[in-house]
């Protein structure tokens, strides 16, 4: 091949026409000096990672008591796979978060039990152990219910971002019941956090036998003080609020506590004045992660579509997208492993042609149940239900190529 | 090898000690070491600490200690509407319904549980079981729920009927 100038070469490659000849790739400043160091006791993203954030939610106006936000989202669309790191873990919290020393923290399990017990943080760790990938959604995550409050510029991280998804490492409360002994009478537990909230709720004993943890590990690590540190209750499946944070005490009885938080709230008001209780397992959802609302297409041409899709009752059987506002679906990749009560990463190769566009997507768990449009919801329980708003997101592309939320 | 079986065989190997669980993890717990844990009442009266209190002395407890952030009467929503304590009887089955401790709570004893444990805002735990029957007397007083003459205690705190005592549907499969 004859030697062509770079100049030369640059034209030819590239003369494809709307293409603009490329200037010749520079070395690498970090190849022509020694690196940083690497002796940093705990690494950091890079620091062009910072936009990569919690942003807290526009939540009840009393946030300002609380010195904080009640609730912090996580970047869903900034994240790939289906772990989320422990620093980027959604919050919520009801009276800011506890400094809980681990040697000082205790455990008591009483009630209809019986052998009342209590346990310090390295009794529990004696427990045989297990790790398990689970998400966690709060039960308010996705504020569709009233659509006058929706908002065309609302990102992923504003709709979903009370969504998170992490190892989770404990004891089965299973093993820990053991040791008390439950008495036959007894069918509901309370879990009680150590936080100025004192957070309470009622759980079901047959939860609690089933696949209840108490967990101090997170992806690895030591739980995150905002995620309950030293010791949290773990439900999978269920809606986050029941996970206590914080835990010190479980207590069991033979009926429901009725506390605030399964009374005042995390109930669903229905039109017609009643309101389901006990509302627990979250339901089959998705998201489309990429494109999302506030991200932009860039030029025309190869994109994949690519989001999330969780149910508390089981396994996700199959997500489709729809890049057409729903007149067509079509079944999007899964990425193993799909596993239990875990997020699962749904894939769509997709050629953008520059026009517009509305994408959806639409989820069917191991049980059947498929996820409703926000029209098909709402009908069913009317716009003040507040919790548990599964319904199926769209986003939609301009030929500007700017995404919104077009629910 | 199974790691349940594993622990199965361990299990099966222990000398059986009685008092013990099948790990012997843990320590006995009294009751008077968790006495001051044990804060929860119930529908049905269980946890309520003995003590009283009326609606008046209820009125200088939440004047001083409510009412700046609930509002003089309860029905202001001072701060945030989610605030309101009082008022909305009638209202859950409107478009606009109006959630409160009167309107919407089923159980008396739940305020004075969660006022209990959470309340004041500022200051969780800082009231004693009398200025607490005090307050809850106040609060359901606010809400037309209990004459100005009235007193509380744990006799009679859970025979109040609550206006949305039969409003609420377990979900199936709840327990
Ligand atoms: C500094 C402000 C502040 C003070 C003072 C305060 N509260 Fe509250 N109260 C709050 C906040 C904030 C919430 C909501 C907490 C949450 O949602 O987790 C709340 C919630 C409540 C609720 C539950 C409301 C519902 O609809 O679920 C009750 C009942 C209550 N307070 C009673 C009281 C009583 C009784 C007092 C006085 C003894 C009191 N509060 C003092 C700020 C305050």
């Amino acid at each position: 091949m004859p030697r062509l100038s770079r100049r030369a070469f640059a034209a030819s490659a590239f003369a494809a026409p709307g293409i603009a000849a490329a200037q010749p790739l520079a070395v690498p400043p970090g190849m022509l000096a020694q690196g940083g160091p690497v002796d940093v006791p705990y690494g950091q993203p890079a620091a062009t990672e910072a936009g990569v954030k919690r942003r807290p939610r526009a939540g009840p106006g009393y946030a300002p008591l609380l010195g904080t936000a009640g609730s912090s989202l996580t970047p869903l669309g900034d994240l790939d796979g289906t772990i989320t790191p422990n620093g980027l873990h959604f919050i919520r919290h009801h009276a800011g978060v506890p400094a809980i020393a681990p040697e000082q923290h205790r455990l008591v399990v009483h009630g209809l039990v019986d052998r009342p017990l209590v346990f310090t943080m390295d009794q529990l760790r004696r427990f045989p152990t297990v790790s398990r990938l689970h998400f966690l959604e709060c039960s308010g995550n996705t504020p569709f219910y009233q659509q006058a409050r929706i908002r065309p510029d609302w990102t992923v991280q504003d709709t979903h971002g009370l969504l998170s998804c992490a190892e989770w490492t404990g004891v089965r409360l299973a093993d820990v019941l053991a040791e008390v002994g439950l008495k036959p009478g007894a069918r509901w537990m309370l879990a009680e956090g150590a936080d100025a909230a004192a957070m309470t709720r009622s759980i079901p004993v047959a939860k609690a036998l089933d696949d209840a943890m108490l967990a101090w590990g997170q992806n690895g690590e030591a739980l995150r003080p905002e995620q309950g540190y030293p010791l949290r209750l773990f439900l999978p499946g269920y809606e986050g609020n029941t996970s206590v944070k914080w835990l010190r005490r479980l207590k069991f009885a033979e009926s429901p506590f009725m506390t605030r938080e399964e009374t005042s709230k995390y109930t669903g008001l229905m039109p017609d004045g009643t309101a389901r209780q006990f509302n627990f397992t979250m339901e089959v959802k998705s998201v489309i992660t990429r494109p999302s609302g506030g991200q932009s297409m860039g030029p025309p041409g190869f994109r994949e579509i690519t989001g999330l899709a969780w149910t508390g009752r089981g396994t996700i059987r199959r997500v489709e997208v729809s890049t057409d506002g729903g007149a067509t679906w079509q079944d999007a990749a899964l990425q193993e492993p799909v596993l239990s009560k875990c997020l699962t990463r749904f894939r769509l190769p997709w050629r953008w042609e520059g026009g517009p566009a509305v994408l959806l997507s639409r989820a069917t768990d191991s049980t059947g149940d498929v996820q409703p449009t926000r029209d098909a919801l709402v009908a069913e329980t009317g716009p003040n239900f507040v919790y548990h708003c599964n319904a199926i997101t769209a986003w939609r592309v301009a030929p500007s190529g700017e995404v919104t939320l077009a629910v | 090898m199974r790691y349940d079986l594993m622990l199965a065989g361990l299990l099966l190997a222990a000398p059986a000690a009685a008092q013990q669980g099948p790990l012997g993890l843990g320590t006995p717990a009294s009751p008077a070491e968790i006495a001051d844990w044990d804060i929860d009442a119930s529908p049905d009266g269980a946890g309520l600490p003995p003590g009283r209190g009326s609606v008046a002395e209820g009125a200088v407890i939440y004047a001083a200690r409510c009412a700046a952030c609930h509002g003089p009467r309860g029905t202001e929503g001072a701060i945030a509407p989610a605030l309101r304590l009082a008022g909305g009887i009638g209202s859950l089955a409107t478009p606009r319904p109006v959630v409160t401790v009167g309107s919407y709570w089923p159980y008396a004893t739940t305020l004075f549980d969660y006022t209990r444990r959470a309340m004041p805002f500022d200051a969780p735990q800082s009231l004693t079981p009398d200025q607490l029957y005090a307050v809850t007397a106040h609060v359901l007083h606010l809400n037309g729920l209990l004459p100005a003459d009235a007193v509380l205690d744990a006799e009679s705190l859970p025979r109040i009927r609550m206006p949305n005592r039969d409003g609420f549907r377990p979900v199936r499969g709840a327990e």
